[in-house]
Order: C-alpha cells, then structure tokens, then sequence
C-alpha cells in the first residue's frame, strides 16, 4: 500500500473531515517561514490598526 | 464633587474607570467595585491552561493600580441598586457586600451621581447539571474562565500527560457546556493548545481530542461565522475551522447542547433532536453566562429589577429589545451608548449590558431545546464600550447633563482576535483574525454582512507573535504604566 501524503494522513473517505481543505507541505512551511512571517507580522499589524483605528 | 461608581473592574470596567479617573481629575470621584483582588488578563489563561503560564503571570493586585489612579476602591459585590434613593432620601445609591478578607459580609450603601454595570458575568455552571453548582465549577470537567481555573486544569492536563506518557489511551473533550454559551474562541484556542502540548510531550498518538460546541456549523464562534478574504477568495470561516480541525486530527460534533454531565461522560441533545453521550479523561466545557444577579428597588422598596434588567440579568441599554424574528434582525437593534433607557444616569458595559437578541441564527432541536450561540462582547469591543461609555459620563459631569453621548456599537466596531497553538516564538503558530464589523450589516454589506477588506484571517507565526505583544501591551496598560493611554483598547 503507498504511503500516505502527511497532509492527508487524517483524512478518511466519507468521514465528517473529507470535504475540508487541508494545507499543503508548501503553505505549512510559510507558516512557520521566519523571514516570511515577519513580512506578515508587518502586514497583520497594518491590518489591525485599521480595524482598531476605524472602531474608535 | 460628582461621584461615578464602577460595578466591576474586567476588562470593561477597569478601562471605563481609569480613563474617567484621568478625564476627571481629582474634583470628582471614581469608585470601583469589584469582588476581586487581582485584575486578569484573560486571553491568556489559555497558556495557564496548558502550564506554559503561571496565575501570577496573568494577573495583578488591582489596590497599588487603583492607589496610583486616584480611584476609590472597594473589594465588594453589588447586591442592589436604588436609582431613586430610599426614604427620606432622593439619591441613587447601590448597596454592596465586602469580599475582602477583614470585613467580608459587611454591607454598605454608596450614593452616586453616574453608574457603570461592568460586572461581567455569573460563569453559569449550575445550568447544566453536573458541570457544577451554581456559579462554582464542579469536580468532573475543568475551566478556563479564571486564571484559578485554569491553573487547575493545568494540573489535570498534567496527570493525563503522565498517564499516556505510562501507556494509557486519553480522551479530550472541549468545547461548551450548554446550548446558549458564548465564548467558542476561548475554548477552540485552548483544544489547539492542548493539542500542541500533546503533540510536544510525543504522546499525540495516544490521544483523541473531540471538539463539542453548540455552533450550528465550525467556524461560528458566536459572530454567525465571517468570510475572510484570502488566497483571492472570500473563505467561510467552516473552510477554515474545519481545514484546522481536520489538520489537527481533531473530531468534532457542532449543534449540541450538553445536558448532563457524569464522571467521564457528557450526555448531549443535538440540533436533529437526537441525544448522545461522550466520554472524556479530560474536559474543558465553557459554562452559559448569566447576569450577576443584581437587584433593582424603588424608593419604596418594592422590587423593580425588570425594568432595569433583562430576564437573563443583564442590564438593559439603548437596544432594540422587540426586534422579533431573525429575518428582521438590523445591525440598528445594536446598542450605541449603553446607557439604560429608564434612568438615564445608569449604563452598562461589556458582557454586562443586555444584547437585543444574538448574532448567530437561532435554532432549536424539534424537542424545542434552544441550541445556538450568544454573543460574545468580550475583549476589544468591551474595551471599547467601556471607554466610550467613560467618555460620556465625563463629559456630563464636565460639560453639563445635557451633553451628547459618545457611540460605540457593535454593529460599527471591528475586533482583532489571535488563537495560538503552543507559546514558543518560534515553535507556535495562531490564527489571527480580525473581524469588521462584530455584528453583520446587511443592509451596508449585502452578502457576507462585512467589509471583506477588513475581515480576514491567516495561521501562522505572525499571528504568535502578536499574541505574545497583545500580553504584555494589555498588562502594561491595565497596570497605567508609562503610555498606557496610546495603547488602543
């Protein structure tokens, strides 16, 4: 039997979890990227300090 | 010399009565009540939770605070209010019961000129039978609401570790522990934190964690779900909790209102009518809230806590109370000021003002067991409640009783909110998320009900270390450091 995929390993056929998107091994690698995230972390705050700014 | 009294120092409260503080100055009075000794910082109890904090790592004395500040604090509960005085005497006064040590059970009565009920919310165990008694956590299942509690669940977590460390198959049940709860982000924080801490201790493989929560769908979170722009589409945010969920290997069961609980074993009743049970090794239920259970009396002492509060305890504001059925929902229902419509010098703040109906669609099982979440008014919307509400009372006391009120509903307010996995900085992640507006408007937004430019939501480091920042910003301007006054709610 071939091996599952890691980001498949919790997936089962017609199980309540087979329709949901899963992250892929290039998304998940972003997520813990440092130099990437910290171009988010920028981003996010922006983000943030509009909504907060546009709250107030 | 005008005297505002503060019902409660959380998050709501301790903002709306230190700004008033400063607005004031020292020709007029702030008081607080609040039965507690310590201010908490409640988002991160989640971290208490898991061990990875201490209580002492989330809280603080609220005395050499209030000292620094120029506020009268009293350690005490409110029983009642008086908004037209007793005989002999027209003024508004509320009667309270000391909680501190020395003079506990002594009552007093304190005049007051304005009135904020920031009392935040009675942790409704007692409404579920075996999840406690009262407003007191029972023995099966663990909390999160206070840093106390979770200390405890810390612990237990702890002892489940060492068992599965020993060989021994955990189950894990978190999520609510009633069909009208609020607060699903609390709980869907810690599952993942839990899950983090498992998978760090190498005994992720002999663990089941399930997810129970009264939501219609994952991904509610007592906001009736958002879309988030993202990757160029506007994600529902089931795609994306049940990406994480299914991600995690976490099972879920949605529309359930847990009805009983036993020494490991939930029984619940689902939106389908049907009941079920579950068992657990370690469960962390959300409690329903429930006001404090404030009385209100007329000068003649008659009993006229209806006309003040709302059936649930909550205090009722400017809001919409009669807006009937969901299809007539408006984001105009939602209150603006918060001040109470019979007297005028009383308002409410935070978890403490009675919303006019939920966010999320109501629903019920065909046995008419109401099934669904309330709405949430904590964190950045109560922050800002309570300020706004501050800047009202001060500005009457200032400016003359005639005054304009300053708004902040929740139909025109935002909200940023970060759910980690783990504290490290580098081995953590957190979905961030930020949410414009809390409640929908559709008739502003048709479709999704919010600004998609401003809702929108990503797991990752960023969003960690976010987390991390909003800590110690937050402790630092609760405790009125230098600044504290340009760090937004």
């Amino acid at each position: 039997m071939a091996k599952v995929k890691e980001e498949e390993k919790n997936i089962k056929a017609y199980s309540q979890n087979f329709t949901s998107m899963v992250p892929g091994s290039f998304s998940k690698r972003m997520r813990t990227c440092v130099i990437w995230q910290f171009i988010r972390f920028i981003v996010i705050n922006l983000k943030m300090i509009i909504v907060v700014g546009k709250s107030h | 010399m005008a005297r505002l009294i503060v019902l409660g120092g959380g998050v709501s409260g301790h903002t709306a009565a230190t700004f008033a503080a400063k607005w004031l100055g020292s020709a007029h009075e702030v008081v607080v009540v609040t039965p507690n000794s310590k201010w908490n910082w409640i988002p991160s109890n989640i971290w208490v939770g898991v061990g990875q904090m201490t209580p002492e790592d989330v809280t603080f004395d609220l005395a050499p605070v209030y000292k620094k500040a120029g506020i009268t604090y009293k350690q005490a509960k409110a029983v009642s209010i008086h908004p037209k005085g007793k005989e002999g005497s027209d003024k508004e006064f509320v009667t309270i019961e000391f909680t501190n040590p020395e003079n506990a059970g002594q009552t007093e009565e304190l005049e007051y000129d304005y009135l904020i009920n920031a009392t935040g919310p009675k942790l409704n165990f007692g409404a579920t039978p075996g999840l406690g008694e009262g407003s007191e956590l029972g023995k099966h299942t663990v909390s999160v609401c206070t840093a106390d509690h979770a200390h405890h669940a810390s612990s237990e977590l702890e002892k489940c570790i060492k068992k599965m460390k020993e060989g021994q198959r955990q189950k894990f049940l978190i999520g609510t522990g009633h069909g009208m709860c609020t607060c699903q982000g609390a709980a869907f924080e810690y599952i993942f934190n839990i899950e983090h801490e498992l998978s760090k201790a190498g005994v992720r493989d002999l663990a089941d964690i399930k997810w129970i929560s009264n939501e219609s769908f994952l991904g509610d979170f007592g906001v009736g779900g958002l879309h988030m722009k993202t990757m160029g589409y506007s994600v529902s945010s089931k795609i994306f909790a049940e990406s994480l969920f299914t991600e995690r290997g976490v099972d879920w069961i949605i529309g359930a209102h847990v009805n009983k609980i036993e020494p490991g074993k939930a029984h619940y009743e689902l939106l389908d009518g049907s009941m079920g049970e579950e068992e657990f090794d370690f469960s962390m239920l959300i409690p329903p809230f429930a006001g404090v259970g404030l009385k209100a009396f007329d000068k003649d002492g008659s009993d006229i806590t209806d006309t003040i509060f709302a059936p649930n305890g909550f205090l009722k504001v400017d809001a919409n109370y009669a807006a009937g059925a969901y299809e007539n929902w408006k984001a105009s229902d939602w209150p603006k000021t918060y001040q109470n419509p019979t007297y005028k010098n009383i308002f409410a703040c935070g978890i403490a003002f009675a919303p006019p109906h939920p966010i999320s669609k109501p629903m019920s099982s065909p046995n008419g067991t109401a099934i669904n979440p309330t709405p949430p008014r904590t964190g950045m919307p109560s922050g800002i409640m309570g300020k706004a509400v501050a800047r009202s009372i001060c500005d009457r006391i200032l400016k003359g009783k005639d005054a304009p009120l300053h708004e902040a509903s929740m139909a025109e307010m935002g909200a940023a909110c970060v759910a980690s996995a783990g504290k490290g900085i580098f081995n953590g992640t957190a979905a961030a998320m930020t949410i414009y507006p809390v409640v929908p408007d559709f008739e502003k937004y048709p479709g999704t009900g919010r600004d998609t430019d401003y809702t929108f939501g990503e797991i990752g480091l960023a969003g960690h270390w976010i987390k991390h920042i909003l800590h110690h910003l937050f402790l630092w301007k609760a405790k009125l450091k230098m600044g504290w006054t340009m760090i937004p709610e």
